[in-house]
């Protein structure tokens, strides 16, 4: 399954690319297991989405919990909480 | 109860100021049926989480932002009698002292359009994909989004069931 993957503010800036095209193994189907694919990069990627930091995923542009399940072609957002206002 | 028609909202994300005199103009015209018009304006301070603020840089995620926000402005349309909702918010680089954020809310009534004014601030702060970078002296550092704003946003939940379990807003 591919999928379009989004990062802002911080997370954008850590992981030094604004976005990405991702062709997923098949056992990921979930927000869950999307991070884990994330966070199994290391690095950087392991310190902010393994960490114990907290951030927000959206799918399609609806905040979603971990347990969401991916579609094909979903344009899927990670970032960090928000401080608009 | 009567059934007010539908609140009418609209939105808008720029880089531009905005005009709080035209805005409400704008929004009241030609609605006779509004009672009380509240306006929320927040403003660029110099002292945030860091000191010395010299700027703020305000990135959001477009598409989503204009969404998010609708759909905040939609639910405060259910919870209370509204004829109208207004949100501007300015993304880009401000610095102290400018204008960041616009809420208008009108109502027949000054308790909903006060209420309402309130809940969409407290969601927008939670819910709406904007991130504040500080610039300071010292260089810059991305706002730490703070508990305060998320357990604002949660109080609505028990608030709202408690007091506006009833359709009689009067």
């Amino acid at each position: 399954m591919q999928i379009t993957v989004l990062y802002f503010a911080r997370l954008r800036e850590t992981f030094q690319t604004p976005s990405e095209t991702l062709d997923l193994p098949t056992g990921v189907q979930s927000v869950a297991g999307l991070i884990a694919h994330l966070a199994a990069r290391g690095g950087a990627w392991s310190e902010e989405l393994a960490g114990g930091k907290v951030f927000r995923v959206a799918i399609n542009q609806e905040l979603v919990d971990f347990t969401a399940q991916l579609q094909a072609g979903a344009e899927v957002a990670i970032f960090p909480p928000v401080t608009g206002g | 109860m009567d059934k007010l028609p539908q609140a009418r909202i609209a939105i808008s994300v720029q880089t531009e100021d905005f005009d709080l005199g035209h805005e409400a103009d704008v929004l009241s015209a030609g609605d006779r049926g509004i009672g009380a018009m509240v306006s929320f304006v927040g403003l660029v301070r110099d002292l945030n989480l860091a000191e010395d603020v010299v700027a703020l840089e305000l990135e959001h995620y477009p598409g989503m932002t204009e969404k998010a926000l609708l759909g905040i402005a939609e639910e405060a349309a259910v919870r209370w009698p509204l004829n109208a909702v207004r949100i501007v918010h300015r993304v880009g680089r401000l610095h102290p002292g400018e204008r960041i954020v616009l809420v208008l809310t009108a109502s027949p009534h000054r308790h909903a359009a006060y209420e309402a004014n309130t809940f969409i601030m407290d969601f927008l702060k939670t819910r709406a994909p904007f991130w504040k970078k500080e610039w300071t002296p010292d260089g810059p550092r991305w706002v730490e989004a703070r508990d305060s704003d998320l357990s604002a946003a949660a109080r609505w939940h028990q608030v709202v069931s408690k007091q506006y379990g009833n359709t009689d807003h009067d």
